[in-house]
Parts: structure tokens; C-alpha cells; sequence
């Protein structure tokens, strides 16, 4: 059963086509990755599914619902009751504590409540540092505190933008043990990637190149290396190799 | 969480909230200045200009007619010539009026001719420090000493109970030679009285030609026991306004509600209204060049007040507006963030506001106590003596702070409203 559809969505921007007629599909309890260069409009791709974008054509119908056809508003309540997003610059609010920043999406989605939120973090093993402010966690803990804050409503689908991102291999590990743990337990996931290794730990990867859909490939019908060298003949990936980090 | 958050924004963000809150202590203390001198100047100035003499005139009616008639402003030649008096026993129920702790001194005249050294001359009896006991029990004292402070008098002031003294106008103590201490000798159809020159009064008017003697020397002279010719009054009043320029026309023309509004406020011409009520025959007028005077001042002060007050509330929304902004973009990721994570408009406004309007009461207490220090120092440098504190100040400084916060608010809101959460998460 499908819990997202992508039908023919372009999105442009002035004169530029970001997106250009992609579609595709994640069905209940899937893992997927949505790879691409920068510029190929995987952000925008996940902006959109997020309900913080709206397309220019096509549809997205979320769990029965088609986003592009709601109101400002109802596109606010999909998103603080169907999604869970996590970013790659964390976006935790500075001045609160990591449990007070769990608890800012309970507030805005219905009641704010501690033990659950400490739960949360203890969860993604943040427990003990529940009481630091964002400034005083590594950029692997700010992480595990934002993954914490997206599963904290119980989403539909979660929504990653790079997760991996500014992480170093340890806590890219820990954050990947996470998503597994996350998906044997049911949950819907859609990370933006251009690591192949992450892409290579979901079910299926979508391949964006300059706004376009390049392929959809099934990872789990192909060994990793195969599926490694389908990203770098023909997703161009190749030229980009193991991705550069950023901190 | 709500407040953890307004906590948390207030305290990240102290110097952008505290320059908030000094421009709006800024905004509330100049208003809260300006209005507590706007409200206290009307009783300031009145008092300056108490100074400047009485500003309700009480005539008999009949001589009030034909001062009307010939437009003489003083009706005394007319009270002589028409044989009407008022009543000196009566003069104590102008204290038993609704607006007595309003009438600050008031001097009762009786005028009558005497013959000096072959010469006819004005003579006029009054009170010159006279304690008067009221219908109430209590006693007043009131007279010519505290209402014609312009006078220039050489020797002393006469004392009610000298009825053989005299004070002598300059123009007629320099034609006939009177000096201080000399002893005159006035001509009346009774027969002659002696008076000791106490005092020459230069005044600048008619009264330069005149003898001042005390009311029972005057009546007894004339033979008139309990009359009065005319009743100066000094009063603190509220300017006139147009209900106070109907009502002096013809009190009976109002409503009922209008009737009562003017009665209770203490315009000259309703106290002048009330005068009439308690003094038999008389007409109340009020002294047309001293009232406009006021009404004229105080327009234009209160005025000058309320621009000051309006243009430094403008200043301050425009501070507010900008700091606002400023505070709202730097805050754009976190305010994209909450949108993202479900949060309303609505409720990421409320929350922006409740900052804004918390360091605002913050501001606005502070504003409001530096704004009576202001007022203080505008009262001593200018009038000379304390502002009194109106407590209605403090709800009108009150809505406009909170006004001022709000329109000052409205910039940021807009642009807090227009912000998409991908174009602050992700660039977009």
C-alpha cells in the first residue's frame, strides 16, 4: 500500500525548472533514498513532500491526501501530524535544552510531556545529555536530538535532508543503526542523499539528475556492489565518488 | 513550553529586548510627562494668572443692565445710579457654593463720591484682609491684599478693622498732595470724616484717581449699612469649551445631561451661574479678558503637549518597528523551524508578541516612573512647584504603550507571516 505518490511533479522557480515532471511512489514501511548531484532537485523533491513547498504541477498524495490541492493551513497540520523531518544543519533552537527541543514539536502538535520526550532521546542514547543545550553537544548528538524531536508525534513518514551530512563516520554509523532500527520496526523513511552508502542501506534509491527522475533503482535485488556500480555509470555519481564532507 | 520559550528568546536576545524596552520607556515616559503637565498645567496656569486679578465680576441687576447698555465693563457708576445693591450679609454663601474650594478670593466694593478739599472724588470701601465666618462654621478670610498683588503701594496695606485709614490712588495723592501718613478730610452730604493716609497705590487704572478705605467706613459714609455695589471673584476654572459657550448664553437651552456635565465642571460660567443662585439679584459675569486668556493658553499648551506626546510615540512604534524586524529576521531559522514542526501563524505570532509586549510592560513601568521624574523637573523649571500625579495617566500610557507596541509589532508579524519555512531551512 502506498503511503506517498509522486504523480508529474515539476517545480519552477522564475525561469528555471527545479524539478521537471518526476514521479514515483514509497509505500508503507519503506526505505528510500532519493540520491542525486547537487542542483538535481533533491531538496526541492523532499520540500515539497515535507509540505514546506508547494509544486507548480503535478500531484503528492500523502497518506490519501493530496498535498498540492490544501490550504496554507491544512498543509501546516500534515505537517505537524504526518511528518517527521530531520535536517542536516539540525536546526535545534539554541536556547533550549535537548529535551525542551523534543518537547517543542510535542507542543505544536498537541501537549508537551517530559518522560515521553526524554524517552525519545534515550532512544536515539542521548538520556544523559538531555539537559545540555545544543552548544554543548557534538554535531553527532545534535543530530540524534533532531531524529529524536521527528519520531517524537509518531509520523507517518520521516523525512531526512542529508542526515549524514555534517557527521563523522562514527556517528554517521550510529545515525544509520537508528534508521535500520526505525525501519524493522515499521517506520516510513525517505532520506536525500549523494552518499552511497547511506542510499545503499534503504530499500530502493531514486536517482534525480538536473530536476529529472534518471532511474529508480531496488537495492535489495541487487548486491551492493552491483548496486554501487549503478550509481556510478549511470547516475554520474561516479564523477562525485564518496561524497565530499562537510564538517 | 510556551514560556520557556518566551524565556529563552528574552534572555538569548537581551540587548535587542532591552534597546526594546528603552525605546519604549523612551515613548512612555515623554507621554507620561507631557500628560501629567497637560493635566496639571490648567491648574498652573489659572494660578498664574489669579495673579493677574478676578475673573468673575458680580453686579446687581439692574446696574448689570446698564453696564450692558453703555459696554462699560464696570458696572459700579450704574449700582449708584440705580440705587440696587447687593447684600454684604449674603457675600459669605459664595464659599456654600458647589465649586467653593474653586473660588480662591473674591472682594466685595461699595463705590460712593466724596468731596476732597473742594473736589469730588470716587470712594471706594472694600475688604482688604477681611475674615468672614461662613453659614458652615468655618471662617474665611479673603480681600483686596491677595487679588490686586500688581499694585505698587507705598506704606502698608489697611486693615479692616482701621476704619479711619485710608490708601489713596497716586493720581489723586499726587494732585492734591497727599502723602503717607497725612490725614485727610472727606465731604460727604452727613458731614465730614477725618482718614489717615496709610498707603499711595499706584494700579494702573481708574483706581489711581480713588480713595480705598474699609467696606463699614464706606457704608457708614454713604449711610448704605449691608450694601455692596459689585463682587470681584478669583476662581480656578476649566477652560471654556463649546458646551461652557452655549451654557454662558443661556443656561436653559441645554439638556438635561448637558445641564448637568456643565453644572459639575468648573467652567467660569457655570460657577459664575452658581454665584447668581446664592447672591439675591445679582449677575454673575465673568471677566471676558482674564478667562480667554487661560482658555487660550491652555489650548495651545495642552496642544503643544499632545504633539510632543504624539511624535515621540511615533518615534518610539518606529524604533519598535525596526528592532522588531531585526529580531525577527535573525530569529528567521528558528521561526521557519516551528513552522516546519506544525507550528500556526497564529501561534508563532502570539508567541513573537508575548516577547514584545512583556519587555514592553517592562519598558513601560520604567518609561512611566522616568516620565513623573520628567514631569517634576518641567514643573519646578517651569512653574516653579511639583506636577501633581494624575493616576489616569497610567491607563492612558498604558493603552499606548501597548498601542505603540502593537502598530510598532505590525511590520514584523507581516514579514513573520511571509516566511515559508524552505526558504529559511534550506535556502529555497
Amino acid at each position: 500500500m502506498n503511503l506517498l505518490e509522486v504523480k508529474n511533479v515539476s517545480k519552477i522557480y522564475g525561469g528555471l525548472k527545479a524539478l521537471d515532471d518526476v514521479s514515483f511512489d514509497v509505500k508503507k514501511g519503506e526505505w528510500v533514498a532519493i540520491m542525486g548531484p547537487s542542483g538535481s532537485g533533491k531538496s526541492t523533491i523532499m520540500n515539497i513532500i515535507g509540505g514546506m513547498d508547494t509544486a507548480s504541477e503535478g500531484t503528492v498524495i500523502l497518506d490519501g491526501t493530496d498535498i498540492t490541492k490544501v490550504s496554507d493551513r491544512a498543509l501546516t497540520n500534515i505537517r505537524r501530524d504526518k511528518i517527521g523531518l530531520i535536517f542536516q544543519q539540525f536546526h535545534l533552537i539554541n536556547y533550549l535544552t535537548a529535551v525542551e527541543n523534543v518537547m517543542v514539536a510535542q507542543y505544536y502538535h498537541s501537549m508537551p510531556d517530559e518522560d515521553e520526550a526524554l524517552a525519545a532521546l534515550e532512544r536515539v542514547g542521548l538520556k544523559e545529555r538531555a539537559r545540555h543545550l545544543p552548544s554543548q553537544l557534538s554535531g553527532g548528538e545534535q543530530q540524534r536530538c533532531c531524529i529524536a524531536r521527528a519520531l517524537i508525534n509518531l509520523p507517518s513518514l520521516i523525512l531526512a535532508d542529508e542526515p549524514t551530512g555534517n557527521l563523522d563516520e562514527k556517528n554517521e554509523s550510529i545515525v544509520l543503526d537508528i534508521f535500520k532500527q526505525l525501519h524493522n520496526e515499521g517506520a516510513t523513511l525517505i532520506v536525500v542523499t549523494h552518499d552511497i552508502e547511506v542510499a545503499e542501506q534503504a530499500q530502493r534509491t531514486i536517482v534525480l539528475e538536473h530536476g529529472r527522475l534518471a532511474k529508480i533503482v531496488d537495492n535489495t535485488a541487487h548486491k551492493n556492489e552491483n548496486a554501487r556500480s549503478d550509481f556510478g555509470d549511470q547516475s554520474g555519481l561516479g564523477a562525485y565518488g564518496k561524497p565530499k564532507r562537510t564538517s | 513550553m510556551f514560556w520557556r520559550m518566551v524565556r529563552g528568546t528574552i534572555f538569548r536576545q537581551f540587548s535587542k529586548m532591552l534597546m526594546i524596552a528603552v525605546t519604549i520607556a523612551l515613548g512612555a515616559s515623554l507621554a507620561t510627562a507631557m500628560l501629567n503637565v497637560m493635566f496639571d498645567v490648567g491648574d498652573k496656569v489659572n494660578q498664574e494668572l489669579k495673579t493677574y486679578g478676578a475673573n468673575i465680576t458680580v453686579l446687581p441687576k439692574t446696574s448689570s443692565l446698564i453696564s450692558d447698555l453703555y459696554e462699560t465693563e464696570d458696572g459700579s457708576d450704574g449700582a449708584q445710579d440705580t440705587g440696587q445693591y447687593l447684600k454684604e450679609s449674603e457675600l459669605g454663601k459664595i464659599k456654600t457654593i458647589f465649586w467653593a474650594y474653586n473660588i480662591v478670593d473674591y472682594a466685595p466694593y461699595f463705590n460712593t463720591n466724596v468731596t476732597l478739599a473742594g473736589k469730588e472724588v470716587p470712594l471706594t470701601g472694600t475688604w482688604f484682609s477681611y475674615t468672614l465666618d461662613l453659614p458652615t462654621g468655618e471662617s474665611v478670610t479673603s480681600g483686596i491684599n491677595n487679588m490686586k498683588t500688581w499694585w505698587d503701594v507705598e506704606g502698608e496695606w489697611l486693615t479692616d478693622a482701621e476704619e479711619d485709614t485710608a490708601m489713596v490712588g497716586s493720581t489723586l495723592a499726587e494732585s492734591a498732595g497727599i502723602k503717607v501718613g497725612d490725614t485727610i478730610s472727606v465731604e460727604v452730604a452727613a458731614g465730614n470724616r477725618d482718614f489717615t493716609v496709610k498707603a499711595v497705590f499706584v494700579s494702573g487704572d481708574e483706581s489711581d484717581d480713588a480713595i480705598y478705605v474699609p467696606l463699614a467706613a464706606a457704608q457708614a459714609l454713604a449711610g448704605k449699612e449691608d450694601a455692596v455695589s459689585s463682587i470681584d471673584v478669583s476662581a480656578l476654572t476649566t477652560p471654556d469649551n463649546d458646551l461652557a459657550r452655549r451654557a454662558a448664553k443661556d443656561p436653559s437651552s441645554l439638556s438635561v445631561k448637558d445641564m448637568e456635565t456643565w453644572y459639575c465642571t468648573a467652567y467660569v460660567s457655570s460657577i459664575a451661574y452658581q454665584i447668581e443662585e446664592v447672591i439675591t439679584d445679582s449677575v454673575a459675569k465673568s471677566v471676558r479678558q482674564v478667562s480667554e486668556s487661560e482658555g487660550a493658553i491652555l489650548d495651545k499648551t495642552q496642544l503643544l503637549m499632545l504633539l510632543i506626546t504624539i511624535l515621540s510615540l511615533i518615534g518610539s512604534a518606529l524604533g519598535i518597528s525596526n528592532l522588531v524586524t531585526a529580531s525577527v529576521m535573525e530569529r528567521s531559522k528558528e521561526i521557519g523551524l516551528i513552522k516546519a514542526l506544525g507550528g500556526k501563524n497564529g501561534a508563532i505570532s502570539w508567541l513573537v508578541l508575548t516577547e514584545i509586549l512583556l519587555t514592553a510592560l517592562v519598558g513601560g513601568v520604567g518609561g512611566y516612573f522616568a516620565g513623573i521624574g520628567f514631569a517634576q523637573i518641567i514643573g519646578h523649571t517651569v512653574f516653579g512647584s511639583a506636577i501633581s500625579v494624575k493616576p489616569m495617566v497610567i491607563p492612558m500610557v498604558a493603552v499606548m504603550v501597548f498601542a505603540v507596541t502593537m502598530i510598532g509589532s505590525i511590520p514584523s508579524i507581516r514579514l513573520l507571516l511571509r516566511l515559508r519555512p524552505a526558504e529559511v531551512l534550506h535556502g529555497r
